[in-house]
């Protein structure tokens, strides 16, 4: 099982890099895990990331990428709620990239 | 894309929330399956109806043990799943009004996104009626 060192403490992550355990995260996990993916996370990364978490508190899922889409242009406004803004932020997918500094598990659905 | 073929699937939810895995996997197929624009709706019927029950607590304490998943019935909506069907007389027979129900609603996007209940209470004949319609059905 692979492992990241976060403040000192390892944490651990399934074979494709999500956290297994929700708790385990913190701002500081975030960071390391985009740092896997070669990404330097800021506000607006930020911004999104603060939404899955608050969207899964409330429906104990991770939105799928329409669903997330949708809700963001809701929430952040109809610039931020399109595809082109979120995947220039996650190039690999909002929903899977997104959800996996977010410390959440891949989004059902999600293949 | 207007070659392309939409069918209608009725998921049938016969069973209670926890002590099987049959709720929670119905729920995660019809979430799965919100992804391809399909014509979907869900029944609630028998001890299904208490999948949509208000406050279910799970805790190992209060018996169940299991992750309560309740929360997610509320996210049908935004996955375009808004056509929830719960039998009259199985709310009847276990004490069960609407009222005792979750709220599930979804946005009218031709109604200028006016939020509406996604729940129709049917009597057995409705339901009947519903299945003959359906080009899939799938029992859980």
């Amino acid at each position: 099982m692979a492992t990241i060192e976060v403040n000192g403490k390892a944490v651990e992550l399934d074979e494709e890099g999500y956290l297994t355990e929700l708790k385990d995260w913190s701002k500081e996990a975030a960071a390391i895990l985009a740092g896997q993916d070669d990404i330097e996370l800021s506000d607006s990364h930020w911004e999104v990331i603060k939404f899955l978490r608050d969207y899964y508190d409330e429906y104990q899922i991770a939105p799928a990428v329409r669903v997330l889409t949708k809700a963001i242009g809701k929430k952040l406004g109809k610039d931020k709620g399109n595809s082109k803004y979120l995947y220039e932020l996650f190039p690999y997918g909002p929903a899977k990239q997104a959800c996996r500094f977010a410390g959440l598990p891949k989004p059902t659905g999600c293949i | 894309m207007e070659d392309e073929v939409i069918k209608k699937f009725l998921y049938v939810n016969r069973k209670a929330p926890y002590g099987t895995i049959y709720a929670l996997e119905s729920l995660e197929v019809v979430l799965i399956g919100a992804a391809f624009d399909q014509d979907v709706s869900l029944a609630f019927i028998d001890d299904g109806v208490y999948q949509l029950k208000k406050d279910q607590k799970t805790s190992v304490d209060s018996g169940a043990g299991m992750k309560n998943f309740s929360k997610t019935y509320l996210a049908l909506g935004d996955y375009d799943v808004n056509k929830i069907y719960v039998d009259k007389a199985s709310l009847d027979e276990r004490g069960l009004t609407a009222d005792d129900l979750m709220e599930l609603v979804y946005e009218d996007e031709d109604d200028d996104y006016k939020e509406k209940s996604s729940i129709s209470i049917v009597n057995q004949e409705e339901i009947a009626q519903l299945m003959e319609q359906q080009d899939v059905v799938l029992s859980f």
